[in-house]
């Protein structure tokens, strides 16, 4: 009985956290065509609904009744099972975000504002993303096209080749939280803007976001799907359902990053100041996420995009030196910090 | 702050990967019986900007792709290898941070000696 109304709650907080996500993804499409009309000067969508705000669900609607085809000589069970692979780690990873502070107590239920903490939690989020790179690379090998074959390929290269700095970044946080658990890392931001892990982590910072958009595959980053080269790169052969779920991994996954950059690095749900902690911290959480992702949507519509082997340079001459050194620095200081506290 | 999380805390992460499969299986069965389907040999020939395909698209790849890929395990496992490390960082003390910059100086030694061999190099 117990056991029973734990994993009812379980599966209410998971389609909660579903329902929350997909919605997010499909008005952070509209978000972005309307944030880059504004900056092109121009009004976007806005045939369907008031200002074209319905302009997501027609978009779902129509690609739920397209035909999904599967092109001659596609292996086929591969090319089905492509997008399943990339969408099911974008969406697991928030199973361990904490939303915010206070659990929701009805009767003798408790509901947290996780589905779960795990003492692992990091390490869980950058294992299962990388896994989304196995489905990019078989659904571009699948597709039996060129373009797919080459975005696969240059999309995996990228996305293995920015994890390690990605890697390295997120070791600063661990090194000042002592922990692994993205509810502890909150907890160790509290008190003030000024114990964020950006304010003594900002390197790490500015290497994890520049990471973060080359792990999402967006611009300056956005190779694989180079329209004007790779026509759309690893889903060139994809349409209907399957297109979109590759469409919606890639902006679930730009939330999940972003939702990662606010708990290691601007304190999770804790207010900026003591003085404003009446404002609900599930408000500042998602504040935060916003602006990153208003940042992310702001990028795209203002640099051009790399040349493959800057990329690839960047990333394993620039930021992997970078991360290293600081990993190190910051190590160092922490231990005469701890020894000059002792005294 | 280790060992504070009991396996059944795992248990929700398996509901939920349970739960993405379902709603990504059920979506595509669910799309099928609504779609229109219309066979077109033409249709299902792959793109290539209007023309007949040429040849098989599973041509021999360049090899840097591989020595990338070999690369990032490698380092993959030393990043990961900084992770406990990190987390432990306060208990191990001195002994903990020398031993960890011997670690990081044989990491850049492999670095050096893959940047000097062009592992790293993309033309």
């Amino acid at each position: 009985m117990e056991l029973g109304i734990t994993i009812l709650v379980t599966v209410l907080q998971i389609a909660a956290v579903l329902g929350v996500v997909l919605t997010h993804v499909a008005y952070l499409t509209y978000a972005e065509r309307k944030i880059l009309s504004d900056m092109q000067d121009r009004l976007g969508p806005m045939e369907v609904g008031p200002h074209g705000l319905l302009q997501p669900l027609a978009d779902g609607l129509k690609l739920f009744f397209k035909e999904d085809i599967i092109p001659a000589g596609a292996n086929k069970i591969i090319f089905s099972a492509a997008p399943i692979l990339v969408l099911v780690p974008a969406l697991i990873g928030f199973a361990v975000v904490p939303f915010g502070r206070d659990s929701l107590q009805i009767g003798a239920i408790e509901i947290t504002p996780y589905i779960t903490d795990i003492n692992i939690g990091l390490l869980y989020i950058l294992a299962f993303s990388s896994l989304g790179a196995y489905g990019i690379l078989l659904g571009g090998w699948a597709s039996n096209s060129k373009y797919s074959l080459l975005g696969g390929l240059r999309s995996a290269a990228q996305v293995i080749s920015y994890e390690l700095p990605l890697g390295l970044a997120l070791v600063g946080p661990i090194l000042l939280s002592e922990s692994l658990s993205l509810t502890d890392m909150t907890v160790a931001q509290g008190g003030g803007i000024w114990r964020w892990f950006i304010v003594s982590q900002p390197v790490a910072f500015v290497i994890y976001m520049i990471c973060a958009i080359a792990e999402t595959n967006r611009l300056p980053f956005d190779l694989p799907e180079a329209e004007s080269e790779l026509v759309a790169g690893f889903f060139t052969e994809y349409s209907g359902m399957r297109f979109s779920f590759f469409f919606l991994a890639e902006y679930a996954n730009m939330i999940l990053v972003s939702c990662i950059a606010v708990v290691a690095f601007l304190g999770g749900w804790q207010a900026p100041l003591p003085a404003l902690e009446f404002i609900p911290p599930i408000v500042w959480f998602l504040a935060k996420v916003y602006f990153l992702l208003f940042f992310y949507i702001w990028l795209r519509a203002t640099v051009p995009r790399l040349r493959f082997d800057q990329l690839m340079a960047f990333g394993w001459k620039v930021m992997l030196p970078i991360a290293l050194v600081n990993v190190l620095l910051t190590s160092i200081v922490k231990y005469f910090l701890n020894q000059w506290a002792e005294k | 702050m280790i060992g504070n999380s009991p396996p059944i805390n795992y248990i929700p992460i398996f509901i939920f990967i349970a739960v993405s499969l379902a709603f990504g299986i059920g979506t595509l069965v669910l799309s099928y019986f609504v779609q229109v389907r219309v066979n077109d040999p033409e249709k299902l020939s792959t793109y290539e900007c209007g023309s007949e395909p040429i040849s098989d698209a599973r041509n021999p790849f360049p090899a840097r792709y591989y020595i990338i890929a070999m690369l990032f395990v490698i380092f993959d496992v030393e990043v990961a290898f900084l992770y406990p490390w990190a987390v432990v960082f306060n208990k191990i003390g001195l002994f903990g941070l020398i031993e960890m910059i011997i670690f990081i100086a044989l990491f850049l030694v492999a670095y050096v000696y893959a940047w000097k061999k062009g592992g790293l190099e993309w033309d």
